[in-house]
């Protein structure tokens, strides 16, 4: 577990503090020898308001919200202010970004993002001679 | 390996809460039921025929999520199961570099306004929103009043 494999970069952060009108989607991170798995919660994201992409080493998830409201509704508790998910990752060289899979169900979306063949750990067998 | 933990788990945590603090101060006054913290977050809203809540709660079996009102008091009860992980190559080798979803059992309780009509009640879930709808008694709704 030497190399990191999902990390963001100073621009990011830059973008994200310039663009703060967006929700941070939570998420979790897993990585095992195949490759990364990311899940992240996006509650009220209608599949076709689901946006993601990998641009170069980034990886952007994007999301707007699309909640049944009815016409007359007045706000008096809210705790989600705003209508748009947004949060990016740096990926590592070792993944393959052409082969990401997605799945998104009941606000939850699931990457995953393989290593790349070169990257599999690969066990070396010692010689004793 | 020290580089690797600055560069990602500590440095995105460090981050998240700077996100997280400059959220809570958007918001003019901090709800009394704390900075939305809780699982799941929701808002609530008004018509005049209906109180609207909306929880944010993805990835939950709608089936296993209780609803109850009782006396003007609605709670939402349910669990979210971490998703089950398939190693790919069966041995189990897996590190969690950033974990911030909530598992476990969740608890969030609204009061509503006194006119509510206990048995008005609908619920729907949709895209991970919870939305629950309870009718307000008719005498509560506004009516015009026809001037003689």
């Amino acid at each position: 577990m030497t190399s990191q494999t999902v990390t963001r970069r100073p621009e990011d952060k830059a973008a994200a503090r310039r663009d703060d009108a967006a929700l941070l989607p939570q998420v979790d991170v897993i990585e095992d020898t195949d490759g990364i798995t990311l899940y992240a919660d996006l509650p009220g994201v209608p599949k076709d308001k689901l946006d993601v992409r990998v641009d170069g080493e980034t990886l952007l998830i994007q999301g707007e919200l699309a909640l049944p409201l009815p016409g007359e509704l007045e706000a008096s508790h809210a705790e989600v202010r705003r209508k748009t998910y947004r949060r990016a990752f740096t990926l590592s060289r070792e993944l393959d970004a052409d082969k990401v899979a997605a799945d998104f169900s009941n606000g939850v979306l699931r990457l995953t993002i393989p290593k790349a063949a070169h990257a599999q750990p690969r066990r070396i067998n010692v010689q004793t001679g | 390996m020290y580089r690797s933990l600055y560069s990602s788990d500590l440095f995105a945590e460090m981050e998240r809460l700077q996100r997280e603090m400059q959220q809570s101060f958007d918001t003019v006054s901090p709800s009394i039921r704390g900075f939305g913290r809780s699982f799941p977050a929701m808002n609530v809203g008004n018509t005049p025929t209906s109180v609207e809540i909306y929880a944010f709660a993805p990835g939950v079996d709608p089936s296993k999520v209780e609803i109850n009102l009782d006396r003007g008091v609605l709670t939402i009860e349910g669990e979210r199961r971490p998703p089950i992980r398939e190693s790919g190559n069966g041995n189990g080798q897996s590190t969690a570099h950033i974990k911030e979803r909530f598992e476990g059992r969740f608890r969030r309780v609204v009061s509503l306004p006194d006119d509510v009509d206990p048995d008005g009640v609908s619920a729907s879930y949709r895209d991970g929103v919870l939305q629950v709808s309870v009718k307000r008694r008719e005498s509560a709704q506004p009516r015009r009043i026809a001037v003689q």
